[in-house]
């Protein structure tokens, strides 16, 4: 196998809680705790999970907009967690970010050209000319007109400033695009577009993306490979024809229940998990989804499980597996 | 891609403005602001050219004239000296609109650094900053200035002074809290991701944005520092004698309230039109720039 794109290793964020007024650091919440995971050069890997599982910023220290308390990041064969800052701006050149609100992510003030042209300047490419032919060329590779870009954020659709958020993305001819919710804002029908543009998008360029999302249908539309975390963990990961056809995790088996089908006379096998997500500054001891499992053994509640490969591609953090309980 | 031709369409209709047109449509919206612009356009006009016009020249005195009423020759009467209040207040229009101008400049570009330096850096930085504008805010603004004016001497200068430094923790508190949110925005997170510098993101992107407050909060500040100033001067405090300026023509005519009333009326009106033009002014202002307030 060819070394991959991205190599993730180890990967915490622990943010501190602090209380009184000399601020002493009282707890941590384990936004994310532990996570490895590898992407290939031109696939898509999916992330999902509820809402504070730690996907989003797991996606920022991939390019330290948040730096990790711990692990290594290591892209295209550097470790980017060893660069300076001054460096990791340089290598940001490579790796750039869809944001999830593309009502918040333009700047109301700025034109598009502006917007457009900023990771240009940022990174001294191309002269002045240049530049705004590479603008509107990208305006109109993403499904706009040149003509668009004398004008400002307000007056674009939520679809259409989605498209604006990755022409901006794809300006610096990077290799890999992380894709944090960047159709969750949008409508069903804009998200379909803009999630066929970003796979036409991959194909003639050659991207790769970490794509993450909470909403199951979507990933799969779009993924070769699915992560689902849970709790600030990976807790199963696989190809996308396998973890939706053989969830392995109890956790991903539940997800996939939860997904509507269109078809009324669908029966669904129940997997129903009760109560609501712990708080990740106090997490449960052994498997963190032990308080919600329906499989709970005694095991789970004293042992955290490995994640390790059950199958091929499909590694799995759960002790209903052998390969997942510590020798 | 037949969906994004329509996508298209629908925004070729809209002329293409810029947020401060859009703002400026907002702002004629409103009669009353209008008004208020039109106050504020007559007194810089008659700051500017009046002194062409004036009928005398301001200090000229001429006691066999003096506590004169309103007639053809003095429109607005004269003062105990003889000297002409027509001519004194369109010169003092300059001393007091210069004044609140100078003051809330410096206020302003004080308040802003202070306050995005307290906004964007955050821990100490901010702590410091903020409990030193919470300190300056503990006194009544008019104490703060006397205080300062008396460590500096009396003068219009030093009075200038005093009422620069007692705005800035104003506009200081005002653009930290905007920083704080603006910080937040994604637009700060993607500049961030694209590899841009602090400092390029603090003037390209937080700056601007966080200026729209600032020009409000200056144009109310104006008619403030215009009050602050007549104050200082009515107690002798700002410019001295014999300038015609308009809070110490008003202290210099108290004794003659009863006999002379003309002498105080027309500087007491200057005084009101001018901060009403401006209150008026930056309420509109406001409403058109308080991004609450758009759709």
């Amino acid at each position: 196998m060819t070394e991959p794109l991205l190599k993730v290793e180890g990967l915490k964020k622990y943010f501190p809680i602090k209380s009184g007024i000399l601020g002493q650091v009282k707890n941590y919440v384990k936004a994310v705790d532990d996570v490895s995971f590898t992407v290939a050069e031109g696939e898509t890997l999916g992330i999902v999970g509820e809402s504070g599982c730690g996907k989003s910023t797991t996606g920022r220290m991939l390019m330290r907009l948040l730096d990790p308390t711990e692990g290594k990041v290591f892209f295209d064969g550097q470790e980017l967690t060893k660069l300076s800052n001054q460096e990791m701006r340089k290598a940001r050149r490579d790796i750039q970010m869809v944001f999830q609100d593309p009502y918040a992510s333009l700047n109301p003030r700025h034109t598009i050209e502006k917007i457009l042209m900023e990771p240009l300047n940022v990174h001294n490419i191309g002269d002045p000319k240049e530049r705004k032919k590479k603008v509107h060329d990208f305006l109109e590779i993403v499904g706009l007109s040149s003509y668009h870009a004398k004008r400002y954020p307000h007056q674009f659709s939520g679809g259409q400033r989605q498209r604006i958020g990755i022409a901006r993305a794809l300006m610096t001819n990077p290799k890999l695009i992380i894709a944090d919710e960047p159709v969750s804002a949008l409508d069903v029908s804009i998200q379909a577009q803009v999630l066929n543009l970003m796979q036409d998008l991959q194909k003639e360029l050659k991207l790769t993306y970490i794509f993450i999302a909470h909403d199951l249908g979507v990933v799969r539309h779009i993924s070769d490979r699915v992560g689902v975390m849970y709790l600030g963990q990976m807790a199963e990961l696989a190809n996308s024809e396998d973890l939706y056809e053989k969830p392995l995790h109890p956790y991903t088996q539940a997800l996939l229940a939860a997904v509507p089908v269109p078809d009324p006379d669908f029966e669904r096998e129940q997997v129903v998990i009760k109560g609501d997500i712990p708080s990740p500054a106090n997490p449960p001891s052994g498997c963190r989804f032990h308080t919600r499992c329906p499989y709970k053994m005694d095991i789970c509640e004293t042992t955290v499980p490995i994640f390790a490969e059950v199958e091929k591609g499909h590694s799995v953090a759960c002790h209903l597996y052998k390969e997942s309980r510590p020798q | 891609m037949a969906q994004s031709a329509i996508d298209k369409n629908d925004v070729n209709m809209e002329k293409v403005a810029g947020p401060w047109k859009e703002a400026w449509r907002g702002f004629r919206k409103s009669k009353v602001a209008v008004v208020g612009m039109g106050i504020v356009f007559f007194f810089i006009l008659l700051a500017i050219f009046g002194p062409l016009f004036t009928p005398q020249g301001i200090n000229e005195q001429n006691l066999t004239n003096k506590l004169l009423p309103p007639s053809g020759e003095h429109w607005m009467g004269t003062d105990d000296f003889g000297r002409d209040i027509l001519s004194r207040i369109v010169y003092g229009a300059r001393i007091s609109l210069w004044v609140g101008f100078l003051a809330v400049v410096g206020s302003a570009v004080m308040g802003s650094i202070l306050g995005i330096l307290a906004g964007y850096y955050g821990r100490w930085v901010d702590t410091i900053i903020s409990r030193i504008f919470d300190i300056m805010l503990a006194f009544p603004s008019i104490l703060l200035a006397i205080a300062v004016v008396s460590v500096l001497g009396p003068s219009l200068r030093n009075a200038l002074i005093a009422i620069a430094l007692i705005n800035v923790p104003n506009f200081g508190r005002l653009i930290r809290s905007k920083v704080l949110s603006i910080k937040e925005d994604e637009y700060i997170m993607s500049a961030k991701a694209i590899g841009m510098k602090d400092n390029r993101i603090l003037f390209s992107h937080i700056l601007p944005n966080s200026m729209a407050p600032v020009i409000v909060q200056g144009t109310l500040a104006i008619a403030t520092a215009i009050i602050e100033a007549a104050a200082l001067g009515f107690l002798g405090l700002g410019a001295q004698a014999p300038s015609p300026e308009w809070g110490k023509m008003l202290a210099d005519s108290r004794s003659y309230l009863t006999n002379a009333p003309w002498t105080m009326i027309f500087p007491g009106i200057a005084i009101m039109l001018t901060v009403l033009g401006f209150n008026l002014m930056g309420d509109g202002l406001r409403d058109a720039l308080d991004p609450r307030m758009k759709s």
